[in-house]
């Protein structure tokens, strides 16, 4: 009688590896389409991707590269908070002591700031493309609102985050930054007391932001991104790009994930990655001297992204240009995907032939136009002046808002009336208009104030002593 | 023609249910709102800003003369008839710390360029209203100035003024 030989029994080293190290990516579709439905991480994504919507000129890969940056941000922010005390003035040190003494503290302070960065421009970006393709139309307006409200939160995130060095440009622009809230009407002056923890930025309101930074803010981003992912997939995943000549959808062509979309991504994210890494490494996070509240800089200027508030500030009175203008403004982008209906032009940039003329047109008048209502509201008009009997509010405020919204109105009136635009068109024009308009006005205030924020050439200003 | 008669309807078990948790469900948010809320209210420490503070005395300042307090956040302002006011060094407009100008005799804002007189008073926008005050007391010729709280005022009157 022969004897079987025995298997020999799988060791528990054997075993363990079994269960705990992939066994490597199928070779035929229906593994790998079993791979990203039994996947946690790779559920995110459907089974199979049209072709179509692979398309890198169509995404840019701007959600992608947000998550990208929100990971990042959330891995070294984690180990910065391990050499970091919220307590001012020791804050302070703690940064010096991190540029320093610590090991690649430098690296990982620099990538947290550059990513932080990154992210409001990549998150503005992504709010264009999705508008510029209709991309938020039904049934896609939760996910608008969801985005929406995660750039707020990104900008809170940055505008927390800012405060944390405790050096000069923190604690003025802060202030500068802060004291918005105090012209908001009735509950003002209380809101700014509570977000303060006292009447000025001080100890408490390093402790209050340091906590919306590390917990809420952090937290809630991550909710709504769960919930973000969620809904692109429930609305039937990404709007497929069309040409403007092509009225009809193409024969929709699905492939694998694995390998299409996931290698893309992975190639992607490593790219990005290595950019950071490489651009922290050679341009430190700026820092100055220590936070000195009795001495404020010349000029004071908030963040950079909210420059073009700041310069809003200039031209009006403070409750028009710090609350009424952008509060218009933000509930003007939340309720967008709710008057623009128009379905068949989803996924063409800039609707039709016509929208992108339109398109043209409109950043054209605003990029022209801004600067001259910079240059004379800056030294010919003089509202308060001119109506000095009246109410700063109106004749700082409500005068000078309904006059640089006049030429917008019949801008609007006339291209409805020659060209026959329609409402998907108006929307774009308008939007363009708007956006175009605010963007010239972040990089006059970014650029062209200097002390006093009076108007200099960028080539020209002083040199800024602090 | 039938006439329903029509009869004030008790409250129906249900309903009453539901109005009840309804309104005990209110309660109990509005109660946490109350906690949350009282709970972050801004801590205060005795002997800085927020105390009162004692700027010298009154002879330290002669008439038409403007000296910083900083760690009291306010300038000791003597008017030329002698008379005193304890004004806050914060810029209405954004905040900005405005410093006193002693050749232009005005307080000039770095940040948005704001004047104003020796007073306070706006003498050139973007600020909307004049410098704010603290209350200031003269005790036994000691200048005393409350900076817990912020008075704001929107034009200058002479019984803004504290005389010795």
């Amino acid at each position: 009688m022969d004897e079987q030989t025995p298997q020999p029994e799988p060791s528990i080293f054997q075993r363990m590896r079994k269960k705990l190290v992939p066994e490597g990516i199928p070779s035929d579709d229906r593994g790998r389409i079993r791979m990203v439905v039994g996947s946690l991480i790779l559920h995110i994504h459907p089974s199979k991707v049209e072709v179509s919507s692979l398309k890198w000129t169509y995404t840019w890969g701007l959600g992608g590269l947000s998550a990208l940056l929100m990971t990042i941000l959330g891995l070294t922010g984690i180990i910065l908070l391990n050499n970091y005390t919220p307590a001012a003035p020791q804050a302070y040190f703690d940064i010096l002591e991190l540029n320093s003494n610590i090991w690649f503290g430098e690296l990982i302070r620099n990538l947290h700031h550059w990513s932080a960065n990154l992210l409001i421009v990549v998150t503005v970006l992504h709010l264009i493309r999705v508008f510029a393709t209709g991309a938020y139309r039904p049934p896609r307006e939760l996910n608008w609102l969801i985005g929406v409200a995660m750039l707020l939160l990104v900008l809170g995130a940055n505008f927390t985050g800012y405060l944390l060095p405790w050096d000069q440009l923190a604690f003025w622009a802060i202030t500068v930054g802060t004291s918005i809230i105090s012209y908001i009407p009735l509950i003002g002056g209380w809101f700014s007391n509570l977000i303060l923890g006292g009447p000025e930025v001080g100890a408490n309101t390093l402790l209050n932001f340091y906590s919306m930074h590390i917990s809420f803010i952090p937290l809630a981003i991550f909710g709504l991104m769960s919930y973000h992912f969620w809904r692109v997939r429930k609305d039937g995943g990404l709007t497929r790009p069309k040409s403007a000549n092509q009225i009809e959808d193409s024969k929709v062509e699905r492939v694998t994930t694995i390998p299409h979309l996931v290698h893309r991504e992975l190639i992607f994210a490593l790219g990005w990655t290595a950019a950071l890494l490489l651009f922290s490494m050679f341009v430190p996070a700026p820092l100055e001297g220590i936070a000195n509240p009795a001495l404020s800089p010349n000029p004071a200027k908030a963040p950079w992204y909210f420059m073009g508030l700041q310069e809003l500030l200039l031209h009006f009175h403070p409750l028009v240009g710090a609350i009424v203008i952008p509060g218009l403004l933000v509930t003007g982008i939340f309720l967008l995907p709710f008057f623009d209906l128009h379905l068949d032009s989803v996924g063409v940039y800039f609707r039709s032939h016509r929208g992108r003329a339109l398109t043209l047109l409109s950043s054209g008048i605003a990029l022209i136009a801004t600067p001259i209502w910079v240059l004379l509201d800056e030294f010919v008009l003089d509202w308060t002046g001119w109506l000095s009997s009246w109410n700063t509010l109106l004749s700082n405020g409500l005068v000078p808002l309904a006059v640089v919204t006049l030429p917008l109105v019949l801008l609007d009136g006339w291209i409805t009336k020659k060209y026959d635009a329609n409402t998907e068109e108006r929307v774009l024009f308008v939007a363009t208009f708007i956006f175009t308009a605010f963007l010239v006005l972040t990089v006059i205030g970014i650029f062209f104030r200097g002390p006093g924020m009076s108007l200099y050439l960028p080539w020209n200003m002083p040199v800024v002593t602090h | 023609m039938t006439e329903i008669a029509v009869q004030p309807q008790p409250v129906s078990r249900r309903d009453f249910l539901k109005i009840a948790w309804a309104i005990l469900g209110g309660a109990a948010a509005l109660e946490a709102g109350g906690v949350f809320l009282a709970y972050l209210q801004p801590r205060l420490v005795e002997g800085e800003f927020g105390s009162i503070i004692t700027a010298g005395l009154v002879d330290d300042f002669p008439p038409n003369s403007v000296t910083h307090i900083p760690n009291g956040r306010f300038y000791v302002v003597r008017i030329g008839d002698g008379g005193f006011l304890a004004v806050h060094h914060r810029c209405t407009h954004l905040g900005c710390t405005v410093p006193w100008d002693q050749t232009a005799q005005k307080f000039i804002c770095p940040c948005h360029n704001s004047q104003f007189d020796q007073k306070g008073v706006v003498e050139n926008p973007p600020a909307p209203r004049p410098l704010d005050l603290f209350e200031l007391i003269i005790e036994e010729g000691e200048i005393k100035v409350d900076t817990g709280k912020i008075l704001q005022r929107q034009t200058y009157e002479t019984a803004q003024v504290v005389y010795p």
